[in-house]
């Protein structure tokens, strides 16, 4: 075993040159380069942490944003709902006070109309009734020679018309 | 090869050569000779110094290699945060040095550069080397316990709740199994690697000697051992990167008992 068969030669060499090698390992490498390899991933995680919460901020704000717009969209479809109903509110209002003259002229149409026609008809009675009394007293005239007075024609035509 | 008797010596891997001139190297009468072995801490050191100059480009978006060393770094210091805690930080640079200087070591050991002629040297295979490692850390928990809790560090050789009578017990055991951390850290990685090379290097030995006693013997113990090489070979990476964890590991337990005694 030439680690031990070699010991006593070769000892302080093997002890010199590997406290030269490894103490350039850990200063040159170990103390000089690894700390900056792990600044170099500390800041790179620093970087990541504060990307993230920059970009949570503005998720946030956005959010906010966004409820603000909501809010704002809400009254003002209020505000328009109101604006509509207070105008088919009045165009109702409108259209229902025009129908009621319009229903209250073609009433009033209508009731001259009927008072014509009453009129009319009356009118039309008296004269078949003056012409039924006056072929009446003629009839009896011609037929009985008797000479019927108005008053007396009149009557007796009345109760005829009256028996239909 | 066939002329001479093949022999591999499994051994052979790990005897230490000097490389050409360094022999008489001398710092106050102690051989300080550079070596294959030191020449393979010198290719560790530039690979691992490469690797993580590669992960220094310092992006916001890493690339590939860049997030490959940030995952090791970050390895370490989740590793270090959970067992010791926000004091773990400051050791992130020895912890890291520790864990990829014995890792990279393992791997490179482990490349089959015998094939170019090379011969790879896993300097992580002898205990003078991870002696030193494991001498490293226990100081560093010797330091930082006694300079944290001064005096008050030997509590730590008497656990919570051991009720008085036990403690005259209890004390030389924790003391004990407190002074063979160091040997157990050192130990393990140097048997652990070492096993790994000596049984490829036997079953390879079956390998070639197997297929120059003919072609019987070739098919018979030659490819089921080669086939049981690739199998190894790929158990050893493994083996590679858990010692050097278990290494990592240990260093940072230790450590915590140092910071936060029990």
């Amino acid at each position: 075993m030439p680690q031990i068969a070699q010991l006593a030669e070769t000892w302080s060499s093997q002890v010199f040159w590997l406290l030269v090698f490894f103490g350039i390992t850990f200063f040159v490498i170990g103390k000089g380069m690894v700390p900056k390899v792990m600044n170099t991933v500390a800041e790179r995680d620093g970087q990541i942490a504060a990307d993230l919460a920059a970009a949570k901020a503005a998720r946030d704000a956005a959010d906010e944003q966004e409820e603000a717009w909501r809010v704002k969209e809400n009254e003002n479809r209020a505000a328009a709902q109101a604006i509509v109903a207070k105008a088919k509110d009045e165009a109702a209002a409108k259209s229902e006070k025009k129908l009621a003259a319009a229903q209250k002229r073609i009433d009033k149409k209508l009731a001259d109309a009927e008072t014509q026609i009453d009129e009319a008809r009356t009118e039309a009675l008296a004269e078949v009734e003056s012409v039924a009394v006056e072929a009446a007293q003629d009839i009896v005239k011609t037929l009985a020679g008797v000479k019927v007075t108005k008053p007396v024609a009149t009557k007796a035509v009345k109760e005829q018309m009256a028996h239909g | 090869m066939a002329a001479e008797t093949a022999k591999v010596d499994p051994m052979k891997q790990f005897a230490i050569e000097p490389i050409a001139g360094t022999q008489g190297w001398e710092i106050a009468g102690f051989n300080i000779a550079f070596t294959n072995s030191a020449m393979w801490m010198l290719i560790t050191t530039v690979v691992l110094f490469l690797f993580v100059l590669g992960g220094m480009k310092r992006e916001l978006v890493p690339g590939r290699w860049q997030m490959m060393v940030e995952t090791f770094t970050g390895f370490i210091d989740n590793m270090l945060e959970a067992n010791i805690g926000k004091e773990g930080r400051k050791y992130v640079p020895y912890v890291f040095s520790l864990f990829m200087f014995i890792l990279v070591a393992n791997l490179i050991g482990l490349l089959p550069l015998g094939l170019v002629g090379v011969h790879p040297f896993t300097f992580t295979s002898h205990f003078t080397v991870t002696g030193v490692l494991a001498i490293i850390s226990f100081s560093i928990v010797l330091i930082v316990g006694f300079w944290k809790h001064g005096l008050h560090f030997f509590s730590l050789f008497v656990p919570h709740g051991t009720p008085l009578p036990m403690v005259p017990v209890i004390a030389p055991i924790e003391f004990i199994s407190f002074m063979v951390r160091p040997f157990s850290l050192a130990l393990r990685l140097f048997v652990a690697m070492m096993a790994g090379h000596v049984l490829l290097k036997v079953l390879s030995s079956f390998v070639i000697d197997g297929t120059n006693a003919g072609a019987g013997f070739g098919a018979l113990v030659g490819l089921p051992s080669f086939l049981l090489m690739i199998g190894i070979s790929a158990l050893e990476i493994l083996v590679a990167g858990i010692q050097a964890y278990v290494f990592a590991l240990l260093t940072s337990l230790y450590i915590n008992d140092a910071e936060h005694l029990h």
